[in-house]
């Protein structure tokens, strides 16, 4: 029979295109973990005294766990003595402005196209961004205050607004809650705060920018967003780090709360370095991410984009306590080369008629091995709930794997939970109509995935939905010859 | 507590009396595994939703040299018997006195598994026996072969007609607790036709637990169909593996009726390990009362060009619980695999559950595959529509259940046996 | 326009075509007719450049390029048009999307700027009329759930589009009842120019009652053993394929 044709035997070739390092000076601690670290960080912070007890308890809780194992992932073992803590660009002093940033981390930004000032100018799209450890700088911050709307760093909101914090973080991914969330609630050095009042629409996205600069640091950014009754919020969130040899650590927190009738919408678009094509290097991101429905009518819902990190472990997830409460993921999952990513969402329906949907698509390609892991759950009381999931697998080559591990748990006799599941290839067959209409394999592969992730690329908002557009394509830049 | 202590002295004892060789060696392994692993805890992915070390919190009788009346075996014979081989275990072990073997031995052998492993049977017991331990790495697995005393050993060969073999499984458990471990060896040859159906019946109103261990090896151009009817009292739990190779170009065909029991967990393992291979693999399970069955199955695709098709259909009323874990793997070379897998539940009470578990793992890219699984409940149009035409609400239901029942029934192609089914289904459903 | 010359190709190491002999001028329509199995869809692949197929020997000038050395892409590019005998469903992938991408590729291999979205839509509204295809069809995934009539339209449609020098048309006609194959053959029709040439590959002669060949040749065995004028086609018709094909055995002492 015929070769394989070199079509589809070729990996990404591209280089990863945000793997710069800034050169400016950090405040680092010493590598290694233990009660004086967690001190040391709380100090760092100027942290009142309950949020360090906080944080001593989750650690006490770490010790006894044990890192998970059932993710459809490998990796050696990591040495949690070996990871640098606290790393912050320095100095770090109050920043009054964005302007008054180091000029070296602007150029980096606006080397990673967010360009803070521009940004403030044009998009109107209000950012913080966190660099390593801390928060960089928030802009649009006043304009937000004047209705109502606290967007800021959760360091900041530790010092300010202390009452929302301890009401809020860790109600809805307890500290303890899994390996990696005990370690962030221990170690978690900065992310972003948002708090919208009752009956605010946030006239802007909000947009956080996560980059991982330092050397042996890992990231441990907790994320918390309040929406109260009536509220509305558009989130986003991007990530990117440098390439380096070494594995990264970055296993953060995100926290949603719906009050009733609340809405709450959040986008990831996630690159972290995702190691090169020897599968040498790149990000760990082993991230708990949850919202909560909390009040009737509530919705909650998940969007991202995954062409990052050389191992992803996560699932957004929405708890869906208020009657009527909706929940949403809908995700696009690339892997490329060795990468490994074990991503899924989960729905806990606990209210009555309450809905959720699951739009999952994996792109594989070169070794790397998707997952697609999710669990619906139709408690008892939760009559009427209704899911609906669809998983769809697209493979590129035959050395990747796409792999699809839906739990489905009912107690419920008026629930009603469907769930479906595709795998297919780009064949030749499909390349060769295409390459006969006069399109080369490259272009042809980018419009049958864009073809493929196209519905989810519609639920991210504009401003994102291009880069993630481009993105995807960059990803795929050389997975066909 | 779990006790387990007892499973020691047991295998001692088998080792020290019992004959050594092929068979003695695999118990030692199989022993020391177990002792390795453990019972199974619901901590473990492939346990999650079945607790089975509840369990072992009480001592099971492992004496398997119980007798049984006549009587008590021709209560359960199955329809269609007078054609078909009929082969008894009691409490596990293989009883050639209340067997009957019509078929002639150009078409079938049948001989303890003991004596298979020792003459002209060696290489191929040596070959087949406990592969099913690559898939099935737990500890009840092992305990089986820890203990095998008393196994089956069957040799189907080449036939036109296909050769029908009834085995009855009977526990006798007037006594006290009983716990039974057949294991059974069958040989599929080249060509060979079998028609395989089990049942499963305890005597007596003290608990009973079966954990069988069958292996299956069909041969090229070999054509199986397996019936698995699991009706038993609700004392009576099981962990019934069975584990079927397809090493030549084969067919396959099970069916898996569960409607009564204890605790009942099914692994079905089919392994499609030669090109062009087909498989077709059907359940059913329609749970009342505190029955618990999870069905465990797995389809793994090893060569290309493989044709498998699974539908499994449950209902779950009363407090009972239904697991459906169905894994499909298409290994690397498994290419232009097509690989099919439904599953559809109705829950039709609040204090049931049903947990499903569908799952692809695709290694390779030239495949078509797809899953779906539904929970969901009775077509309430069809329902109102039935009533408007004067039909009471029950009968409506009934109806309704029959229909979603028949897509599984039709696939037992022996019509005595089809029959039979629909009959213990529909007593079923109506009571 | 094309000029194919002895052309031998494999594919898995077993000869197909054993030295075909072809010549296409500007604004001619040629019809290759055979049994099965006689190479027709063959020589199609060849031309476009389906890789599976290996040319041993021979030489293909495509306007005044060698069309082998050539990727499948560029001969597209450079005006050679194959309407798939089993048109290939691509889900996810609109129509419209798809022969945006396609004309747009072209432009750009052309040196010329992409089409504007104006312009395009007005192209698209021009010849869906030519085909009788209908809008909705094209926000669909390409073929995708199509039926055999709408399938073969789409390709015409798209030929319509790309404006090839050259179309050929491996099979338009199998699959069609006579309603769809007449609407096909119009189309076809109406995309005849002195500038265009088209080869149409076919078995049966009916597609010829609507699309008038100004050459007939018969492909049998790797080989052209009979070209004529229409009239051919009728005789084949008439007679079937084996007063041909015996004398051919008979001549090759089989």
């Amino acid at each position: 029979m015929k070769e394989k044709p070199e079509a589809l035997e070729q990996a990404v070739l591209n280089e990863y295109k945000y793997g710069f390092v800034t050169d400016i000076h950090t405040d680092l601690i010493a590598k290694g973990l233990n009660e004086d670290t967690i001190r040391l960080i709380s100090e760092k912070k100027n942290e009142p005294g309950w949020m360090l007890d906080w944080r001593l308890k989750a650690y006490a809780g770490w010790l006894k766990m044990e890192e998970p194992t059932w993710p459809n992932v490998k990796y050696p073992p990591i040495d949690y003595q070996d990871i640098i803590y606290y790393a912050a660009p320095k100095p770090k002093k109050q920043l009054n402005s964005l302007e008054e940033a180091d000029p070296e981390l602007l150029k980096t930004f606006e080397k990673l196209g967010i360009s803070l000032n521009e940004q403030k100018r044009l998009t109107g799209v209000a950012v913080d961004v966190v660099m390593d450890s801390v928060s960089i700088g928030t802009s649009f911050k006043e304009q937000l205050s004047e209705i109502g709307v606290i967007f800021c760093s959760i360091s900041e909101a530790i010092q300010q607004h202390p009452d929302l914090v301890k009401k809020y973080m860790g109600s809805v991914v307890p500290m303890t809650d899994n390996y990696f969330a005990a370690l962030n609630s221990a170690v978690f050095t900065d992310g972003s705060f948002c708090f919208i009042p009752k009956g605010v629409r946030c006239p802007m996205e909000l947009s956080t920018y996560f980059r991982i600069n330092a050397e042996n640091a890992g990231q441990f950014e907790r994320t918390l967003i309040i929406a109260e009754d009536n509220a509305y919020v558009s989130y986003l969130e991007g990530c990117t780090a440098p390439m380096r040899d070494e594995h990264q650590l970055h296993a953060a927190v995100v926290e949603l709360v719906a009050l009733e009738k609340a809405e709450i919408k959040y986008s990831t678009v996630q690159n972290w370095y995702p190691g090169d094509k020897n599968g040498l290097g790149g990000i760990y991101n082993f991230v708990t991410k949850r919202g909560i429905c909390k009040g009737d009518h509530s919705k909650i819902s998940w969007t991202q984009v995954e062409t990052g990190s050389a191992i992803t472990w996560k699932y957004p997830s929405v708890i869906l306590k208020g009657d009527h409460s909706i929940g949403e993921f809908y995700s696009v999952a690339f892997t490329n080369n060795h990468q490994q990513a074990d991503t899924g969402t989960k729905m806990i329906h606990l209210g009555k008629n309450t809905r959720s949907r699951i739009v999952s698509k994996g792109i594989s390609a070169g070794h790397s091995n998707n997952s697609y892991r999710g669990l619906v759950r139709a408690s008892k009381q939760a009559a009427n709930a209704r899911n609906y999931s669809q998983c769809d697998s697209l493979l590129l080559g035959d050395k990747c794997g796409a792999h699809t591990f839906p739990y489905i748990e009912v107690k419920n006799k008026t629930a009603i939970v469907e769930h479906e599941a595709t795998t297919s290839k780009i064949g030749e067959d499909q390349l060769f109509y295409c390459k006969q209409r006069g399109i080369d394999a490259e272009t042809a592969v980018a419009l049958i995935v864009n073809g493929f992730a196209k519905e989810v690329m519609n639920q991210l908002p504009m401003e994102f939905a291009v880069e993630a557009q481009k993105l995807l394509a960059i990803s795929m830049e050389g997975s066909v010859g | 507590m779990e006790s387990t202590a007892y499973f020691k002295d047991q295998f001692e004892q088998l080792q020290q009396t019992g004959p050594q060789g092929t068979i003695a060696g695999l118990r030692k392994e199989g022993f020391e595994d177990f002792n390795g692993r453990g019972l199974p805890s619901f901590r473990d992915e492939e346990w999650k939703y079945t607790n089975i070390s509840t369990l072992f919190q009480q001592e099971y009788n492992l004496d398997g040299e119980a007798g049984i009346e006549p009587s008590e075996l021709d209560a359960i014979r199955l329809p269609g018997h007078e054609q078909a081989n009929e082969l008894v275990f009691v409490n596990g072990i293989f009883k050639a006195e209340y067997s009957c073997i019509r078929s002639g031995a150009n078409e079938l052998i049948v001989m303890p598994l003991q004596q298979a492993a020792e003459g002209e049977y060696k290489t191929l017991v040596e070959t087949h026996l406990n592969q099913s331990a690559a898939y099935i790495k737990d500890g009840l697995q092992a305990l089986n072969t820890a203990l095998i005393y008393g196994g089956l050993f069957i040799h189907v060969l080449k036939k036109q007609e296909p050769v029908q073999v009834y085995v009855y499984h009977i526990l006798e458990a007037a006594a006290g607790p009983v716990l039974a471990q057949p294991r059974s060896l069958i040989y599929a040859d080249k060509g060979a036709q079998l028609q395989l159906t089990e049942s499963y019946t305890t005597i007596g109103n003290a608990d009973s637990l079966n954990n069988q261990v069958m292996e299956v090896v069909v041969e090229e151009n070999a054509y199986v169909e397996y019936y698995k009817l699991q009706n038993d009292n609700s004392n009576a739990s099981q962990v019934s593996t069975s584990h079927i190779r397809q090493i030549g170009r084969s067919y396959v065909h099970t069916v898996s009726i569960a409607l009564n029991g204890g605790m009942v967990r099914n692994n079905m393992n089919l392994v499609l390990d030669a090109e062009g291979n087909e498989s077709h693999m059907y359940g059913l399970y329609l749970l009342k009362g505190k029955t618990h069955v999870d069905n465990h199955t797995l389809i793994d695709n090893r060569k290309p060009n493989c044709f498998s098709n699974q539908l499994y259909k449950g209902i779950a009323d009363d407090s009972a619980t239904a697991v459906f874990n169905g894994r499909i793997m298409v290994q690397p070379d498994a290419q232009k695999t097509n690989a099919y897998q439904a599953n559809k539940n109705i829950l039709r009470s609040d204090l049931a559950t049903i947990n499903a578990k569908p799952q692809l793992e695709i290694f390779a890219d030239d495949v078509k595959c797809s899953h779906g699984c539904t929970v969901g409940q009775l077509d309430e149009e069809a329902l109102f529509y039935l009533r408007a035409r004067g039909i009471s609400k029950e009968k409506a239901e009934v109806m309704l259940l029959q229909a979603f029942a028949a897509d599984i029934l039709v696939q037992i192609k022996p019509k005595a046996l089809r029959e039979h089914a629909e009959k213990l289904i529909d007593k079923h459903l109506s009571l | 326009m094309l000029s194919i010359k002895n052309i031998h190709a494999n594919i898995a190491g077993k000869e197909i075509l054993k030295g075909i002999n072809l010549d296409i001028k500007a604004g001619e329509v040629h019809a290759i007719m055979g049994p099965n199995g006689s190479g027709k869809s063959t020589l199609a692949s060849v031309l476009a450049g389906r890789e599976e197929f290996e040319v041993t020997e021979g030489e293909v000038e495509f306007a005044g390029k060698d069309l082998l050395e050539l990727s499948t892409e560029d001969r597209a590019r450079e005006g050679l048009f194959l309407a798939f005998q089993y048109p290939v469903e691509i889900p996810g992938v609109s129509t419209t999307n798809f022969i945006k991408a396609a004309v747009n590729e072209k432009r750009k291999y052309l040196g010329q700027e992409p089409l504007d979205a104006v312009s395009f839509l007005k192209k698209m509204k021009e010849k869906m009329a030519l085909v009788e295809i209908d809008q909705s069809l094209l926000s669909r995934s390409i073929n995708e759930g199509f039926s055999g009539g709408e399938k073969k339209r789409n390709e015409v449609f798209q030929m319509a589009m790309l404006e090839p020098k050259l179309a050929i048309m491996d099979e338009t006609d199998s699959g069609l009842d006579i309603d769809a194959l007449r609407i096909v053959a119009n189309g076809i029709n109406k995309l005849r120019s002195p500038e265009r040439s088209i080869l149409l590959i076919t078995h049966y002669q009916r597609l010829l009652d609507y699309i008038q060949p100004d050459y007939v040749h018969v492909l049998y065995k790797g080989r052209i053993v009979r070209s004529g004028q229409k009239e051919l086609a009728l005789e084949l018709e008439e007679k079937g394929y084996d007063f041909i094909t015996d004398e051919v055995d008979l001549s090759l002492g089989l």
